[in-house]
């Protein structure tokens, strides 16, 4: 367990949980934290009198967000991101739906482009060794039983990562529907991957997860034609829970669609890039 | 969802309270939960008394204030109130609504001795 910050289970891969190394991340679990009302009340006791020897009720307001914690370790990485001009992406879907197919197929038509990937997944390094496989650096987060890759391992993935200038950080989080959804990377968007063999009713199910999403990209369409789907029927209801989302259809075996993808990963890396110079 | 690490996100606000005031124990934690926040409230009572022994919190009541869920419909730019994520719009029966309010995961207040 991480004695600075205790951190939980989560396993960053190659890095001994003792920490012995010396640690440039900073671990704000000060007093200086985004509670910005901590006024006490006291004296909600009988007539606001102080029985002496009998303690006395009182209230203190928080109006603090249970996932406070967590989003400070993601405005950290947001600042890290935003220095570096980098644009990180956080890819959420169910298990199995391509992420890291087509993942591989990305990094391979970027080329020389720099960028890294922190892979998460409950046990093994099969999809960070995947990404190794192309060249391309990339660091395994194992959560153990944990659903979901949060902030704090996403900055920890970070340091050793040594991120680009101008680079881009691809994220792969925990195949979930679900979980994913609520927590905060400090990513600059999450992208969902739909595919094709799912079902249609898949972001009607799983709303929250197409609603935090800013693209969807619909896998395996190579597919479409064995499985009587009705690719118009899911973007239809992708729009339903979440009307601003972009969709793109594409298939990583087929290398269908990839064009608009990477158009729309290196235009929203540009406009990054050019905020970052303008501060 | 994950019930039981929100339950450690409230302890730790609950620890770094007591450590800044002088807190013998917590007798009650308020929270607002948003309709679509997706949490399971059973789930996350269970979660609660499991999560908060051993702390100043343990055995303190959890109290859930729902937050009504508010989404924006595309179709008449009207902001309204749904109770159902799928709903449709209650003014034009549009589809297209995105929501606007109803995620909150918030801790209010404890109430301390
Ligand atoms: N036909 C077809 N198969 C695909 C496509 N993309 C991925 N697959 C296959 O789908 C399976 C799962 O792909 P992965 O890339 O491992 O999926 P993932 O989302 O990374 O899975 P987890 O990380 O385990 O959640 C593999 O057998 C891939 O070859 C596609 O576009 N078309
Ligand atoms: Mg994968
Ligand atoms: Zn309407």
């Amino acid at each position: 367990m991480c004695t600075v910050c205790g951190c939980g289970d989560a396993k960053l891969e190659g890095h001994d949980h003792g920490h012995s190394h010396a640690h440039t991340h900073t671990h704000d679990h000060g007093h200086d934290h985004g509670h910005h009302h901590h006024d006490m009340h006291f004296g909600t006791g009988p007539a606001g009198v102080e029985v002496p020897g009998m303690s006395q009720e009182r209230l203190i307001e928080i109006e603090t967000g249970i996932m406070a914690k967590n989003d400070r370790y993601a405005d950290a990485n947001r600042a890290v991101l935003a220095g570096l001009g980098a644009f990180a992406v956080n890819l959420v879907s169910s298990p199995g739906s391509g992420k890291t197919t087509l993942l591989c197929k990305t990094i391979e038509a970027l080329g020389d482009q720099p960028l890294a990937v922190i892979e998460g997944d409950q046990q093994t390094t099969n999809d960070a060794d995947r990404i190794r496989a192309t060249g391309a650096p990339a660091i395994q987060v194992n959560t153990g039983k944990g659903c979901h890759l949060d902030g704090h391992m996403v900055g920890h993935a970070m340091e050793h990562l040594k991120l680009a200038q101008n680079s881009f950080l691809f994220i792969e989080n925990v195949g979930n529907l679900v979980c994913p959804a609520g927590f905060d990377l400090g990513e600059d968007c999450k992208v969902a991957i739909l595919s094709v063999t799912e079902g249609e009713d898949k972001p009607l199910k799983y709303p929250d997860m197409f609603t935090a999403s800013r693209l969807a990209l619909l896998n395996k369409v190579d597919l479409a034609p064995y499985c009587d789907v009705d690719l118009d029927l899911y973007e239809a209801n992708l729009r339903r829970v979440n009307p601003g989302i972009e969709v793109i259809r594409v298939s990583a075996r087929t290398g269908e669609g990839m064009d608009s993808w990477l158009n729309w990963l290196t235009g929203s890396l540009t406009r990054k890039t050019a905020r970052t110079a303008a501060e | 969802m994950h019930e039981m690490s929100l339950c450690e996100g409230i302890r730790t606000v609950i620890e770094d309270q007591a450590r800044s005031h002088d807190i013998k124990a917590v007798r009650r934690v308020r929270v607002e939960i948003g309709r679509f926040s997706g949490v399971e409230k059973s789930a996350l009572e269970f979660a609660f008394d499991v999560v908060m022994r051993g702390s100043v919190a343990q055995g303190a009541t959890l109290e859930m204030i729902d937050m009504p869920g508010r989404a924006m419909c595309y179709d008449c730019m009207h902001e309204v109130e749904i109770d159902d994520r799928l709903a449709p719009c209650p003014d034009c029966g549009g589809g297209k609504l995105m929501p606007v309010a109803g995620d909150e995961l918030r801790i209010k207040d404890l109430e301390v001795i």
